[in-house]
């Protein structure tokens, strides 16, 4: 189910004038694509397997852009280290940026996959965008990675032999802190998230492990920054505990909007690690002290995949990497590890497939697996923003929610 | 109900309401003496805020900031009216759509140029960082209360000026029939440019203002300048009163029915349904609200030109 990320109520002016354009510029890009297509059709086929392209589609630009960012540059890392080649394949990574809107992306990754002919791609944040595009990169038989957006429906019913899911899906890390919200014996909660599918499915998971009292279920427009309404309606709730899913800039202003509206002192304030992760702290500050979350990853992990990753990205980029980051750098290293397998014939795609299955690779997470449905089997971890001894604020590990757990869709998925 | 929260979503209404006000003044004056259709007004509004993020980063106080993005942006303002918009006042509407929309177009990437792609994120002042109580319960933050304050303390004065001054009464002739203004010897030029001046220093002042509690990123004045639109539709067009009486009702009404519709439809539905459909029909409830407006007033609640 394909969900409009903005409100279907009204065509204003506003509207009607870029969907003209973007209809003028779909028609140039079609009479130029069938050109391409001609020219590429009269020229022998001279694909040689001594090269990766990599398409990078993500959200780079707009409210959502830190994530798509962190992304690229921790993908970009692990070709770096790797003297620009995965796998022993020189890498060229073709960037475009989905401004976080699925008809955009969707043009762009027609033209990564039939312009510049891309072997794998990767990098979609949101999962809106991520259905959108979803098919046609199937049909072209091209594997997806994906370093972020996991859709329950790719999960289920309409999991695909390319679509790989190297973070995690939708629902895990808000069944994590579900779970801790239940276990901490808070009685009284209120639920905020975005009114797209991955909000859906943060929803579902929360629910699934928390049995108790929900106040209130609040959804917001994707992208909103404003949250007035929406904390006076928590307070009239009067709850003990606040969960939130608010990706990216959404989350930074409404945990500012929050503390300002002298919500703190009464609530406890939990969300899915990337709500707490550096981006976000870096623009909040100290009031975030004492918010709990989950995630799979965090940058005090012990294992020396880890440890080379945070100190390699801290000296590349100058500041702390998010999960964001450890995703797209594990994103990288699934598919180093897969192009090494099949000792660099990507172009034999059974056999590619099986490699990437096998995911045979070191995590930044430490162990990994891949499930039937191509989803992760991993860890998730309970952590708290607190400041550490250098004074730093930033996340703890306290222990592990859930061990070598697996998504409550794979049954539905009748992959092998 | 609850009284704390109608009392607090009232407050929420009043002050969104109060900065739709600052983007609508401009854009009524400007679209009912100069008959100029500006889409680019919402750039102005980007603009103030990109030059009060900078004035932040270049280690200006927050009260310096929002005055520099104020004074520069009603420069800018008028610079693009005397050098540009004049020529556009004879021509039809469908041009000065064209011709303003490739200025938004040319703005928002003059913008991503300087500044870049990645959204800029303001803190409120620390002062103004927390909650205020109002009433025994009713908390309310203090920076969103400095927001009704400016509001309010902007209509007044726009007020004033429009109906107490010389200048106003130019303003309100012009609104009323421009030849007729013109013809006995109103210096039309001048006040074009200043009227566009003011209305680019509303603009600044909503930008900065909001700066810290939206994000200030490239294209974040078109979603609001529909609103806009939709607030000097309602209240008549080229009217003061009729914009500050228009960008209440949106103001109180889009609050409103975002908190209440949710609520009225779970008692009906599930609340799967309700809290899909109630922000829904919350969207929708503005142009409602316009076209109820229009159908027994077709020119607007107060409009300008008898």
């Amino acid at each position: 189910m394909k969900m409009p990320s903005k409100s279907p109520a009204f065509l204003p002016v506003q509207t009607v004038v870029p969907a003209a354009l973007t209809a003028l510029t779909a028609r140039v890009t079609i009479t130029a694509l069938v050109t391409l297509t001609a020219l590429a059709a009269s020229v022998p086929a001279a694909h040689a397997a001594d090269k990766l392209k990599v398409g990078m589609l993500s959200t780079l630009s707009g409210a959502g852009a830190g994530l798509g960012v962190d992304i690229r540059d921790g993908f970009a890392l692990a070709v770096q280290q790797n003297g620009g080649k995965l796998g022993g394949l020189t890498v060229e990574t073709v960037i475009a940026d989905d401004q976080q809107n699925p008809e955009v992306a969707k043009q762009s990754a027609e033209r990564l996959l039939k312009r510049d002919k891309v072997d794998v791609m990767t990098g979609i944040v949101f999962s809106n965008v991520m259905l959108a595009v979803g098919p046609g990169v199937f049909a072209a038989q091209v594997p997806y990675i994906s370093a972020n957006a996991g859709p329950s429906q790719y999960a289920g019913e309409q999991c695909n032999p390319y679509f790989f899911n190297v973070a995690w899906q939708n629902d895990n890390l808000h069944e994590a802190i579900g779970k801790t919200v239940m276990d901490k014996g808070f009685k009284k909660v209120v639920v905020l998230a975005p009114n797209y599918p991955a909000g859906k499915d943060a929803v579902a998971g929360f629910r699934r492990y928390y049995k108790g009292a929900v106040a209130d279920e609040i959804y917001t427009k994707l992208g909103q920054l404003d949250y007035s309404a929406e904390l006076a309606q928590a307070r009239a709730a009067k709850p003990d505990a606040m969960y939130i899913f608010l990706p990216g800039g959404m989350g930074i202003n409404f945990i500012k909007q929050f503390v300002g509206a002298g919500l703190s002192k009464d609530i406890t304030l939990f969300g899915p690690g990337f709500s707490a992760d550096e981006d976000v702290i870096k623009a909040v500050g100290e009031p975030m002290l004492g918010m709990f979350n989950s995630s799979h990853w965090a940058h005090d992990l012990d294992n020396a995949a880890n440890k080379r990753f945070v100190a390699d990205f801290v000296k590349a980029y100058g500041r702390l990497p998010s999960l964001y980051a450890s995703q797209g750098y594990d994103a990288a290293l699934l598919i180093a590890a897969a192009v090494r397998d099949v000792k660099g014939k990507i172009e034999d795609k059974p056999a590619l497939l099986k490699a990437l299955k096998a995911a045979k690779f070191e995590s930044v997470r430490g162990a990994f697996r891949f499930n039937h449905n191509q989803y992760p089997v991993q860890d998730y971890y309970l952590r708290v923003i607190t400041k550490d001894p250098q004074g730093r604020v930033t996340n703890r590990t306290l222990g592990k929610i859930f061990e070598q757990h697996a998504d409550a869709y794979a049954p539905q998925c009748k992959m092998k | 109900m609850d009284l704390i929260l109608v009392a607090e979503q009232a407050l929420n209404g009043l002050q969104f309401g109060l900065m739709l006000f600052l983007l609508a003044a401009g854009l009524t004056l400007v679209f009912g003496i100069m008959d100029l259709i500006n889409l680019a007004h919402g750039s102005l509004y980007m603009i103030g805020a990109y030059l009060a993020a900078a004035a932040i980063a270049a280690g200006a106080s927050f009260l310096v900031a929002v005055l520099a993005a104020v004074a520069g942006t009603a420069l800018f303002g008028m610079l693009l009216e005397v050098t540009l918009l004049r020529r556009l006042y004879q021509r039809d509407h469908l041009s000065q759509v064209l011709a303003t929309f490739a200025l938004i177009l040319m703005l928002n990437e003059g913008v991503r140029m300087i500044w870049g792609e990645q959204p800029l994120l303001l803190n409120t002042p620390a002062a103004l960082s927390g909650p205020v109580e109002l009433l025994p319960g009713l908390m309310y933050p203090a920076y969103r209360l400095l927001i009704i304050g400016v509001g309010l303390a902007v209509a007044v004065g726009l007020y004033l000026l429009v109906t107490r001054t010389r200048w106003g009464m130019w303003v309100r002739a012009g609104a009323s029939n421009r030849a007729m203004t013109t013809a006995m010897g109103v210096p039309a030029d001048r006040l074009f440019t200043a009227v566009f001046g003011i209305g680019a220093a509303l603009c600044a002042l909503a930008g900065s203002l909001l700066g810290p509690l939206l994000a200030v990123q490239v294209g974040m004045g078109e979603s609001i300048l529909i609103l806009a639109f939709v607030v000097i539709v309602i209240g008549g067009i080229g009217s003061i009163r009729g914009a500050l009486v228009g960008a209440l009702l949106v103001g109180l009404v889009d609050t409103g029915s975002r908190t209440l519709l949710p609520a009225v439809l779970r008692q009906v539905a599930s609340p799967e349904v309700a809290s899909t459909l109630g922000p829904s029909i919350a969207a929708i409830l503005i142009y409602v609200l316009m076209a109820a407006v229009l159908f027994w007033k077709p020119r607007g609640l107060f409009p300008a030109r008898g």
